[in-house]
C-alpha cells in the first residue's frame, strides 16, 4: 500500500481540465507513428545502427511514446478539475479561426494582397464583436499599415493578386511591386 | 543598421508591453522578412526586439498585475503592491533601472566569455557537440518542474519532426506518408509561426474580449538609478544568475528569475516584505530577466549551439546568409561579432532612453483590446509564413500547428522543447553519424575531457534531480503520513 501511494504522489500534479484528452490523443499518436517505423523508415542492411536511416526517427518515436504514456498516467491520477468538454469545445472553436486564416490565404493570390487585407480585417473585426465604425476603420487602417509596411517598405514576397492582370500597365506593376 | 537597431529597439518596448504578444511572436513574425536584409541589419533588429521585450514588459507587470511577458510574472509580485500603495512611478524607474544594468552587466560578459568559448571551441568535435546538444535537452526537461513527463514528450515530438522528409545521408524518405508536400520536411519557421504567433492569434480571438486599464503616471522617472546603487549587490548577483542560464542551453529567464528571487529573499535583511512590495525582489527579478539575452548569445556565437528557442529562431538567419556561428566567426568575421556587440550595448541605452521619456504614450497602446490584437497578430503571420516561399501549405502546416499551439496554451504546457528538440536534434542526429564513424567501444565516446565533462554534467543533473524528488516525496511522507492526495511535481 506504501509503495502504491508512494507511486501516486509520483504522480500527482495539477492539471487543467482536458489534460486527460489530449495525453490520450498525444499517446494514441506516438503508438501508432511508432507502429509505422517498419513502413514509413528505410532500414538498409549493412553498416552500424546509429547510421540507419530509421535509427533517429525510432529514439525520438520511443521517447515520445514513453513520456507520453508517463504524463497520460499522472493526467488519471492527479484530481480532475471539472469543465472537460468545455475545454475540447474551446480548442474547436479555434479551428474556425484557423479556417479563417486559410481562406485569407486562398484569396491574396487571387485579389492581391491590399484589397484582400483591407476586406480581411474589418471583416475578422466584425466577427470579433467589434461593431463602431471606429473600429472597423481602425482594422483597415492596420491592415493597410501592414501591407505598406512588410510589402512595400520590407519588400517580402508576397506576390501579386490575379485581379492585378486587368489594371492598366502603369498601375498594374506598381500594385504587383508595392502592394 | 541604426534603423533596424532603433526600430527593434522601440518595437521591442511596444510589444513586450502588450499583455499577449511577447517577443517570441514578434521575432516569429519578423524572421522571413529580415531574410532579405544584410545579416547584421536582419540580426539587429531582432536582437532589438529580443533584448528591450522585457524592459516593456514590466510596465503591465508593474501597473495593472498584469506581466507583458511571460518572463515578467516575478515582476508582478512586488511591482504591483508597490503601485497600490501609490508608488508606481518608483516602482517602474526601479524596474527600468535593474533591466539596464542586467542588460549591460551580460552584454560586458558575452564580450569577455564569448572568445574565450570560441577559443575553447576547436576542441569540441562532434562527439562534445552532440552531448553539449543533449545536455541542452536534458536541461531544458528537467527545467520545466511539475511537467517533466509533458517537456519530454514535446522534446521527443520536436526531434522526431526534423527527421520528416529526406534523411541527408542515403536520401532515404522518412515519414512522409508518400505524401510530396512532406518530402522536403516540415520548416521550422513554420512550425515557430504556427506555436508562437498563431496560437496566440487563436487564443485571443476564442477568449473574450479585454484590455488593461491604465492610468497615466505623474512625474519623472529617474529616481531609480540612484536608488539602485543602494542594492548593488542585489542587482549583480541577480544579474550573474541570468548570465549563468542564459549561457546554458535549456534554462533561460525562468529559471534565472526564480534562482535570483530566492538569493535575493534569503539574504535579504527584510526577507518578509518580499511579495509586498520590496525594491529587492523587483531588482532580482528584471535584473535576472534581463541579463539572459545577451548571455544566451555565448553559446551562439561561440558553438553554433542555441540556449533558448528565440536565439534558436535567430540561428535561421546566420544560416540563411552562410555565416555559420562557432569558432571561425571569431577567426574569419570578427567585424560582424563586434557589430553585435555593439548593437546590444547601444539597444540597452536607447530602450532606457525611450522608457524614461515616453511611458505614458506606451500606456495608451496597451490598452488594445484582446481580440482586436489577435486579428493584427493572424494578419501578422499570414506575411510571416507565405513570405518563406508562397506556400498555401505552409500556411495549412502553421494553422495546424497553431492549433496545437492553443492547446498546449490552454493546457499549460511548454511549447519551447518542441523547437529545441528541431533544433538539438538536428544537430545531435549529424555529429551523433559522425562521432560514430570513429568510435569502436561505448566508452570511446568519452575518452576526450570536455567529451567526459559534459557527460558527467548529464548524469549529475539526472541524479540531483531524482535526490531533489526522493526528498521531496520524504519530506510530503513525514508531513502529511495519512494523506493520499498530495500534489508532489516529478
Amino acid at each position: 500500500m506504501t509503495y502504491i501511494k508512494t507511486l501516486q504522489q509520483l504522480f500527482h500534479r495539477y492539471r487543467r481540465p482536458g489534460d486527460l484528452v489530449f495525453a490520450l490523443l498525444f499517446l494514441f499518436v506516438s503508438i501508432f507513428l511508432l507502429s509505422q517505423l517498419g513502413e514509413q523508415v528505410e532500414w538498409p542492411g549493412g553498416g552500424k545502427l546509429v547510421a540507419q536511416p530509421g535509427f533517429w526517427p525510432a529514439i525520438s518515436l520511443v521517447g515520445m511514446t514513453f513520456f507520453a504514456a508517463l504524463h497520460y498516467i499522472g493526467s488519471a491520477l492527479s484530481p480532475r478539475i471539472p469543465g472537460r468538454w468545455q475545454e475540447v469545445g474551446f480548442w474547436l472553436r479555434g479551428l474556425e479561426f484557423a479556417g479563417w486564416f486559410m481562406v485569407y490565404v486562398w484569396v491574396v493570390p487571387r485579389l492581391g494582397y491590399l484589397p484582400t487585407t483591407l476586406l480581411f480585417m474589418p471583416l475578422l473585426a466584425l466577427r470579433a464583436g467589434y461593431r463602431k465604425p471606429a473600429h472597423l476603420l481602425g482594422a483597415a487602417a492596420v491592415g493597410f499599415g501592414v501591407v505598406v509596411i512588410f510589402k512595400a517598405l520590407l519588400s517580402v514576397k508576397i506576390p501579386g493578386g490575379a485581379v492585378y492582370e486587368h489594371l492598366p500597365d502603369g498601375l498594374r506593376n506598381f500594385m504587383s511591386l508595392y502592394l | 543598421m541604426a534603423l533596424a537597431l532603433l526600430v527593434g529597439s522601440v518595437g521591442g518596448v511596444i510589444i513586450g508591453a502588450i499583455p499577449g504578444v511577447g517577443a517570441a511572436v514578434a521575432i516569429a513574425i519578423l524572421l522571413p522578412a529580415t531574410f532579405s536584409l544584410d545579416p547584421i541589419v536582419g540580426l539587429t533588429a531582432l536582437l532589438g526586439i529580443y533584448g528591450s521585450s522585457m524592459y516593456g514588459g514590466a510596465i503591465p507587470a508593474v501597473l495593472v498585475n498584469t506581466p507583458g511577458t511571460a518572463v515578467n510574472a516575478l515582476t508582478t509580485y512586488d511591482g504591483y503592491p508597490m503601485t497600490q500603495r501609490g508608488e508606481g512611478r518608483r516602482a517602474l524607474s526601479l524596474a527600468y533601472s535593474a533591466s539596464f544594468f542586467g542588460g549591460l552587466f551580460s552584454v560586458i560578459c558575452l564580450i569577455i566569455l564569448s572568445p574565450l568559448l570560441a577559443a575553447i571551441a576547436p576542441h569540441f568535435g562532434s562527439r562534445e557537440i552532440f552531448l553539449a546538444a543533449l545536455l541542452g535537452l536534458v536541461l531544458v526537461v528537467l527545467a520545466h518542474r511539475g511537467q517533466i513527463f509533458a517537456a519530454g514528450m514535446l522534446a521527443c515530438f520536436g526531434i522526431f519532426l526534423n527527421t520528416i522528409g529526406l534523411e541527408p545521408v542515403r536520401y532515404t524518405q522518412r515519414y512522409t506518408f508518400d505524401q510530396t508536400w512532406l518530402a522536403s520536411g516540415v520548416d521550422l519557421i513554420v512550425v515557430v509561426l504556427g506555436l508562437f504567433a498563431l496560437s496566440q492569434a487563436f487564443l485571443l480571438l476564442v477568449d473574450r474580449d479585454d484590455h488593461p486599464e491604465t492610468a497615466p503616471l505623474s512625474g519623472e522617472l529617474f529616481s531609480g538609478l540612484k536608488e539602485l546603487f543602494g542594492f548593488k549587490r542585489v542587482a549583480s548577483v541577480s544579474s550573474s544568475f541570468g548570465v549563468m542560464m542564459g549561457m546554458i542551453p535549456g534554462v533561460g529567464e525562468f529559471t534565472a528569475q526564480f534562482l535570483s528571487y530566492t538569493y535575493a529573499q534569503k539574504t535579504s535583511k527584510k526577507p518578509d516584505d518580499f511579495g509586498k512590495g520590496s525594491s529587492e525582489g523587483l531588482i532580482a527579478s528584471e535584473a535576472a530577466n534581463n541579463a539572459v539575452p545577451g548571455a544566451a548569445m555565448i553559446p551562439l556565437l561561440a558553438l553554433g549551439i542555441p540556449g533558448e528557442a528565440l536565439t534558436a529562431m535567430m540561428l535561421s538567419v546566420f544560416y540563411v546568409h552562410n555565416v555559420i556561428p562557432g569558432p571561425q566567426l571569431f577567426q574569419n568575421q570578427m567585424d560582424f561579432v563586434v557589430a553585435i556587440y555593439i548593437a546590444l550595448l547601444i539597444l540597452n541605452v536607447l530602450v532606457l532612453c525611450f522608457l524614461l521619456f515616453s511611458t505614458n504614450t506606451i500606456l495608451k497602446i496597451i490598452r488594445i483590446p484582446t481580440r482586436f490584437l489577435g486579428a493584427i497578430i493572424l494578419t501578422l503571420g499570414f506575411v510571416g509564413v507565405y513570405s518563406l516561399r508562397n506556400s498555401a501549405t505552409d500556411c495549412a502546416i502553421a494553422a495546424g500547428f497553431g492549433v496545437f499551439g492553443l492547446i498546449l496554451k490552454r493546457l499549460n504546457l511548454p511549447i519551447v522543447p518542441i523547437i529545441l528538440g528541431m533544433v538539438l536534434g538536428g544537430i545531435m542526429e549529424v555529429k551523433l553519424r559522425t562521432a560514430m564513424a570513429r568510435v569502436k567501444t561505448p566508452l570511446d565516446f568519452i575518452d576526450r575531457p570536455i567529451a567526459a565533462i559534459l557527460f558527467g554534467l548529464i548524469l549529475l543533473v539526472i541524479a540531483l534531480h531524482i535526490r531533489t524528488l526522493m526528498i521531496e516525496l520524504r519530506k510530503r511522507n513525514r508531513d502529511e503520513p495519512g494523506d493520499d492526495t498530495g500534489s508532489t511535481h516529478v
